[in-house]
């Protein structure tokens, strides 16, 4: 007579198995055996693929939400969901705005009117935009009024620096993108103003739109951008920003 | 090879019978034999000097210290508060641990060489400097997830409630009145109002950006204490409040031809 096995037993087994096992590392919470023990703790830290991101421990006043006020994290989580949401919405955009075929912008009525959760999602992307530029801007704050710039950790200041200036870039390059009359008149003040540019103004002026004026070039050029360069870019500094952070001796502070 | 090493012969009879070759039922009967041991003197390894020092590790399954916010289910700690471990973690800081002695491996004559050939200078110098940390998981972990789904909550509804703009479509001939720059950008177009172009569009924003970059190698106040530095965030706090003014003002009170408005009269002319 075989008994029922409890679903105790079954996490037994699948725990045991030897594919769970492969998967999680010794320390792990999903594997059997984990206990609440110092040194389980740590393993739990150093196996898992977070280990790229923390150290296994922190200094205990950087927990405290008025020492970073999240605002890193947040861009960096903002990011993450800008990552998606954007993946979502290339599905059903073409960056095309030639005079008569203005996919760009039909595309975007069908998103808000036909697509199944188009219209949350585009929201969501764009509200995390405009939030992520405000937290980045609110990071650099806090960090100065820390001091967290100084040595040595000058150097992640300016990759910061670097990072803020891609994202107002990411943020710019994304509010073309809709081709409707919002778009495309902040894009004729903003490169307007990149015109000004001394000796070579015009030069500027007619990288940045691919021609004399915004067109269906420019769109092309933004989205290519604004989907790939950018977001390439932008990770590797993101990669090095975080491991100078951990080389730095992680967070500053205490004041 | 370690052949003195002791063997559970029961484990290796029993993984022999079941036809496991002579090397696999080798190691794992050592490894029980080991795993044994450890039953029998419960966790030697793992448990760090103080902890021993406050009574071993009891049983996992023994209710978390309750007087201690942070130790929730780590027993060892609950022998002590939370105020006796800052206070402990005081006293290792000032007992010399700055000058990098107090860990334990140097004398009073300096750190220990492990190498008694290679010159100091050729050898890495690791200056422990105690410090008060908790452990990534679960407490850096657990705040960072809460933090993630609040603003991931945030989001969800925010967009359910507030549609991002879609105006008419994109026409080159039809300029809108006023033609706006994004909401980031607007304390810039605020500023070309007063200067040339040249200087406000592209001067002092290259200025600023090369400012923020040069900031960390101009100051060096080494001091990080805000009473120690009142130049250096007064000149940022001006800073802030000179762009968040221009901002605000280019968002809020500018309306048709860039003129100013009241926004609680006339109307708000801003997009996002
Ligand atoms: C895409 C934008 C950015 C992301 C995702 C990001 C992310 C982070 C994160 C997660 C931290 C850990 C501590 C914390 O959360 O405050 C951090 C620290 C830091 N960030 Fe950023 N950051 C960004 C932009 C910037 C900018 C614009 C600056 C300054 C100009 C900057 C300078 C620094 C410095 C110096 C630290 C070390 C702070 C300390 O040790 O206290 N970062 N960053």
């Amino acid at each position: 007579m075989s008994r029922i096995p409890s679903a105790e037993d079954v996490k037994r087994g699948v725990q045991d198995s030897v594919v769970w096992r492969s998967i999680f590392r010794p320390g792990s919470i999903y594997r059997s055996g984990y206990r609440d023990t110092s040194r389980d703790r740590a393993l739990a830290a150093m196996n898992n693929v977070l280990y790229h991101l923390h150290p296994v421990k922190v200094k205990r006043h950087g927990l405290k939400l008025s020492y970073t006020y999240c605002l890193g994290g947040s861009s960096f989580f903002l990011f993450i969901v800008l990552t998606v949401t954007g993946i979502f919405l290339m599905f059903f955009y073409t960056p095309a705005a030639g005079t008569g075929t203005e996919l760009a912008y039909a595309d975007m009525q069908q998103l808000t009117t036909s697509v199944p959760f188009g219209e949350l999602v585009r929201n969501m992307h764009r509200w995390s935009a405009h939030l992520m530029v405000l937290t980045t801007f609110l990071h650099m704050a806090r960090v100065f009024y820390h001091g967290a710039y100084k040595p040595p950790r000058e150097f992640n200041w300016v990759v910061g620096v670097i990072l803020l200036l891609l994202t107002l870039l990411l943020a710019f390059t994304g509010y073309l993108l809709p081709w409707d009359q919002l778009a495309l008149w902040a894009i004729v003040v903003g490169a307007d103003i990149a015109g000004f540019t001394p000796v070579f103004g015009e030069e500027v002026r007619f990288l940045l739109l691919g021609g004399a004026e915004v067109g269906p070039d420019t769109l092309l050029r933004w989205y290519v951008l604004h989907v790939l360069a950018l977001p390439f870019v932008l990770t590797i500094f993101l990669a090095v920003h975080f491991w100078r952070i951990r080389k730095d001796g992680g967070i500053s502070g205490p004041l | 090879m370690a052949e003195g090493q002791p063997i559970d012969q029961q484990v290796y009879d029993d993984l022999i019978a079941r036809g496991k070759s002579e090397r696999v039922a080798l190691a794992k009967a050592r490894a029980a034999a080991v795993r044994k041991q450890r039953q029998a003197e419960p966790d030697e390894t793992t448990t760090s000097t103080t902890e021993r020092a406050q009574g071993g590790v009891p049983a996992a399954s023994e209710p978390a210290g309750g007087r201690d916010p942070e130790g929730a289910g780590q027993p060892a700690r609950g022998a002590l508060t939370a105020e006796q471990r800052r206070e402990r973690v005081q006293q290792a800081l000032a007992g010399g641990g700055q000058d990098g002695n107090g860990n334990g491996h140097g004398g009073p004559g300096g750190p220990r060489r492990q190498m008694p050939l290679a010159p100091p200078s050729g050898v890495q110098q690791i200056k422990g400097k105690q410090e008060d940390k908790v452990y990534t998981w679960p407490h850096l972990i657990a705040s960072e997830f809460v933090a993630l789904l609040t603003i991931l909550a945030f989001l969800v509804v925010f967009s359910s409630l507030v549609d991002a703009p879609l105006q008419e479509l994109a026409n080159p001939t039809e300029s809108p009145n006023p033609a706006k720059a994004p909401w980031y950008f607007l304390g810039l177009q605020e500023l070309l109002l007063y200067f040339h172009p040249m200087v406000a569009g592209v001067t002092l924003p290259g200025v600023m950006a090369a400012g923020l970059i040069a900031l960390p190698y101009l100051d060096r106040n080494p001091s990080q204490r805000p009473e120690n530095r009142k130049t250096a965030v007064t000149i940022y706090t001006l800073f802030m409040v000179f762009w968040g003014t221009l901002t605000i003002t280019g968002s809020f009170f500018r309306g048709p031809g860039l003129n100013w408005v009241w926004p609680w009269v006339d109307g708000i002319w801003f997009n996002l």
